[in-house]
């Protein structure tokens, strides 16, 4: 039995708790705290990582030494610590980068806001270190209230936006529990493991065949998949930029992490493609979605907005991977939760900084700005090639693994949603760009337009963004080593054309 | 990881200007002789590097080196052939030139944002010579995709209206291309699994001729729109309006040839000249390069604006080069391949020309030009050389490359091509000709005295003109341009050549 499991959640709890007590009195100390919490899980986290991809065993942990199936497992395996790596990094780097956003966008509140933050990321890793899927609700539920916290944060309509978000959402966790419900009855057991042994031979059940529909539908509602996605756009809107840099990377793809749980390790092999066409029809509304997300993307004027349809459309790069049911498309789907929790990350970020030190939102007022603030425009620049998916980024090697996929399997209609989205994200992306480095003294076109004066970022600021800038480039040069070390065993359930 | 066959002259002459663009950037505008030594500095070691490969290769070595496994079962590795180091070696020689010639360009004309403009132009030569040595189709594609973002920032320079206008359909043209490659890409590994190049290809008529002509649309799509074959040509007239040190080395150099040298990677070692024939693909390739040389050159005869006009010259010449590969016969492939280092000399020189024109005396228009002759003899003697050696006349490179262009047509038996290659002669000597007997001819108040632009651009001017006359005269001269092209042709169809390049 190994601690490295349960740790990761709990200690992000008790950090949750310290840092609540503290930030009483002091947001500076709960910041601190909060920083100390998210590396410290992140240690854990790559420990585990470490054993798990080298020594190649699957660490386990049972609480209150109630053995499985009567207790709750903890499962740390190869999916588990590539999940809770990336969760933890994500919340270490936006941690250091709050506190000169939050001062600026929020009055009074500070203190409170690394609670909940680290609340956040013990429901996402606990999601992702469970071996139960009864757990597994109470944490996305731990998750998501904590998260409604975070993002009633921001301007006028942000609580409205997230009053929506929690009624979806709570309808969201309410199929999945029913899901969970069904199948306790249909199989009498709520451990991961212990199901999966069991369900073969009920694969023709009704009740499973009920409960899988109702918890990927739940699952999809959260994750925010096309057209189940339209609470997304507001929230990401009118929230605070540290909100937006936490949630938007991270949260929906917890969702999409669970889907693969349950498809992968839970549900029988095949039972998702044949029988009832589940990954079919998340990877049909999927293409949709990249389609529908994409195009309102290039309608929108609101940076923020403008990003929140983008990642409508990028989650459906998951989704497709998904529906692919292939290994190589299944890769591509993992590599682009990190990818695009890089890519987000990074694009939110550098909207709080223009925000601080500018005040705009809008993109036509993005005038100049690449001359007041150069360096954070060479991140953003960097990170917007790889939302379009420019080699050797890391955006285009999920691409490339969906393309790879997608002729494996002759599905030539999502092949061509591939490589048509490059060219709509290309239009939204570049029309920022364009704005951003346009010289008002010599451009007719934007003279009346008063260009943008200002600082730079903050260090604080400047060097998270430079991380993710950096992680950007890193997991796409050297994206075969977290492929070989992790995912191929991830996704090698599937390659017996299940 | 590292092998002990691993060849640092590559890997050098790729990043070397990619670090010159980090440190130049650093330096900054307000120390801006250091920041231009960077520029120098990064050129001439790229061309150190890559002329040091020159004997190597011509004695059958090759110079690999395999940097990191980029996505399972591919390297992105560099591979220094035949094919690369020709192109490699005309690149890097003319950068070398084209920053002298920039520099005056650049300070002549009191331009801003110069630090950005030079290490753009660096990060493009680290992706054309990346590009020029990929082992395989997926570093090619990294490259070319770098090379297709870089070329951007230096096409909208002037932050005009227009510029982002043509910028905007310039990118929409490369990010289109730009797919259309990794589309065809994943088509071939799906049908191969490999995207190794190989001389004589590694495509197989197994394939199944439906997949063949898949991934050769994809690719001519993706390669198409830099080498300007037409329907897919417009956005280079319009790139025009970057700088001209921009239209002199990338727009007539370094990003359409980068297009043309994909046809080569393409038919010569993707598919194989057997395959490119058997499915069909060579002729409708060489059907549409004809027709873009005929029509390119009859719109270079309507335009009044200098380098409106040599532009649409430079559309017609890049597709000699697509169709002397497409006839596949060995003459013509040598044709081509000796035409991409002649046109680029001829070329360039024309377009320097026409900077020096307009950065000393502001003149864009032909029709501006009576007397000129008188004010910038040299410059306009320059002009002359490049002229009549794209006419074909000989003495000057383009005559040689022409030559073989035409035997291969007859080799070939397609003797609509040779009269394409015959009548486009003439066009190009009616569109490129009166230039010249204009500038000496015709007399102008406008030009009274003699007085050259800066040596920085007179210079280059001189050594572009000699390159050219050189490639005419001694076609295997210092450089060995003629040897090396032979060598490719050898290497891709197996056909060796006697004295004189006779197979």
């Amino acid at each position: 039995m190994s601690q490295i499991p349960a740790l990761i959640p709990t200690s992000l709890l008790l950090f949750a708790l310290v840092s609540l007590l503290v930030g009483l009195r002091s947001a500076r100390g709960a910041q601190l705290l909060a920083v100390a919490g998210m590396l410290f899980a992140f240690g854990v986290s790559a420990l585990g990582l470490r054993e798990v991809a080298f020594g190649g065993d699957t660490l386990r942990y049972a609480v209150g030494n109630w053995l499985p199936p009567i207790g709750i497992e903890f499962v740390f395996d190869s999916l588990a610590a590539y999940m809770t790596t990336l969760l933890t990094f994500t919340g270490a780097v936006v941690t250091v980068y709050a506190p000169k956003a939050l001062a600026a966008e929020t009055d009074g509140r500070q203190g409170m806001v690394y609670p909940s933050m680290l609340l956040v990321l013990a429901g996402l890793t606990g999601m992702c270190v469970t071996g139960d899927i009864f757990n597994l609700y109470v944490f996305l539920e731990v998750a998501a209230l904590a998260a409604y916290a975070l993002l009633a944060l921001g301007e006028r309509g942000a609580p409205v936006a997230t009053l929506r978000y929690l009624l979806f959402g709570a309808v969201g966790g309410g199929f999945y529990l029913l899901g969970v419900a069904y199948l306790y009855f249909a199989a009498g057991t709520l451990n991961m493991a212990e199901l999966a042994t069991l369900l073969p031979e009920l694969q023709e059940s009704r009740a499973v065949i009920v409960a899988a529909v109702l918890m990927v539908l739940g699952l999809a509602i959260k994750m925010a998949l096309f057209p189940m996605h339209f609470w997304l756009p507001d929230v990401y809107t009118n929230t605070a930029s540290v909100p937006a840099a936490l949630i938007a990377p991270i949260m929906t793809k917890v969702s999409a992490y669970a889907i693969i749980r349950l498809w992968l390790d839970v549900f029988p092999p095949g039972f998702f493609t044949e029988g009832v066409p589940i990954a079919a029809a998340i990877g049909w509304f999927s293409a949709a979605g990249i389609l529908y997300g994409s195009v309102l993307a290039i309608a929108q004027h609101d940076y923020r907005r403008m990003l929140a349809y983008s990642s409508v459309g990028q989650l459906g790069y998951i989704g497709l991977g998904i529906g692919l049911a292939n290994p190589i498309a299944m890769v591509g789907a993992l590599l682009h939760i990190v990818n695009h929790a890089f890519m987000k990350g990074l694009l939110f970020m550098v909207g709080g900084v223009i925000k601080l030190r500018t005040g705009r939102t809008r993109i036509p007022e993005f005038v100049g700005i690449g001359r007041a603030m150069p360096w954070t425009m060479v991140a953003f620049t960097i990170g917007a090639l790889a939302m379009v998916g420019i080699p050797p980024t890391a955006g285009f090697f999920s691409k490339w693994y969906l393309l790879l996929g997608s002729a494996e399997a002759g599905a030539w209609v999502w092949f061509a949603v591939i490589v048509a989205s490059s060219l709509l994200s290309a239009i939204y992306f570049f029309r920022v760009i364009e704005m951003i480095y346009r010289d008002p003294e010599r451009d007719s076109a934007v003279k009346d337009r008063e260009p943008v004066e200002a600082d730079g970022a903050p260090v604080s600021m400047a060097v998270p963004i430079g991380i993710m800038a950096g992680g950007i480039m890193v997991a796409g040069i050297f994206n075969v080593l977290i492929v070989r070390a992790l995912l191929e065993s991830v996704v090698a359930p599937l390659a017996g054309g299940g | 990881m590292m092998d002990p066959t691993f060849a640092w002259q590559p890997v050098v002459a790729v990043f070397v200007s990619a670090v010159a663009a980090i440190l130049l950037s650093l330096t900054g505008e307000k120390r801006r002789n250091l920041r231009d030594s960077w520029t120098i500095l990064a050129a001439l070691i790229k061309f150190g590097a890559v002329f040091s490969m020159v004997p190597g290769v011509l004695a059958g070595e090759t110079f690999e080196a395999t940097l990191v496994e980029i996505s399972p079962g591919i390297e992105f590795a560099l591979r220094v052939d035949a094919a690369g180091i020709l192109f490699a070696m005309s690149a890097s020689f003319l950068w070398i030139l084209t920053s002298f010639y920039a520099f005056g360009y650049m300070r002549g004309g009191n331009e801003v944002k110069q630090t950005r403009f030079f290490a753009m132009l660096a990060t493009c030569l680290s992706a054309t010579i990346g590009l020029c040595f990929s082992a395989n189709l997926f570093t090619f594609v990294v490259f070319y995709e770098i090379l297709s973002i870089a070329t951007y920032p230096l096409v909208t320079h002037s932050g005009s209206d227009k510029a982002y206008a043509m910028g905007r359909q310039y990118l929409i043209y490369a990010i289109t291309a730009g797919m259309a490659l990794v589309a065809g890409m994943a088509l071939v590994w799906q049908a191969a699994g490999t995207l190794e190049f190989q001389p004589g290809g590694f495509l197989d008529a197994d394939m199944g001729t439906g997949m063949l002509w898949a991934i050769f649309l994809c690719f001519a799509i993706g390669f198409g729109v830099k080498a300007g074959v037409m329907p897919l040509h417009s956005w280079l007239p319009n790139a025009m309006i970057a700088p001209t040190p921009v239209s002199a080395l990338l727009h007539a150099v370094a990003v359409v040839k980068a297009g043309v040298f994909g046809f080569v990677r393409l038919t010569g070692y993707t598919f194989g000249p057997e395959l490119m024939g058997a499915i069909g693909a060579a002729a409708a390739l060489a059907a549409f390069a004809g027709a873009t040389i005929l029509l390119a050159s009859f719109i270079a005869l309507t335009k009044d604006d200098l380098k409106a006009r040599l532009a649409y010259s430079t559309v017609g010449h890049l597709s000699y080069i697509v169709l002397g590969i497409a006839l596949l016969t060995p003459q013509a492939m040598l044709g081509g391949a000796y035409h991409m280092v002649t046109h680029a000399a001829m070329k360039i020189t024309l377009f320097f020309c026409a900077g020096a024109i307009y950065v000393h005396t502001g003149k864009k228009k032909i029709s501006q030009l009576d007397g000129i002759g008188r004010q910038m003899p040299l410059t306009l003697a320059a002009f002359t050389v490049g002229a009549v050696g794209l006419v074909g006349v000989p003495t000057v490179g383009g005559f040689i490359s022409k030559w073989y262009l035409a035997a291969g047509a007859v080799d070939a038996g397609q003797l609509i091509f040779l009269g394409v290659f015959l009548v486009s002669g003439l066009l190009n000597a009616a569109y490129l000709l009166p230039i010249a007997t204009r500038a000496f001819l015709r007399t102008s108040e406008d030009h009274p005295v003699r007085n050259e632009a800066s040596p920085l651009m007179v210079v280059p001017i001189a050594v572009t003109m000699l390159l050219a006359l050189m490639l005419g005269l001694h076609p295997d001269g210092i450089f060995q341009f003629f040897s090396i092209a032979e060598l490719i042709v050898s290497d891709v169809t197996g056909t060796t050549f006697g004295e004189g390049g006779t197979p």
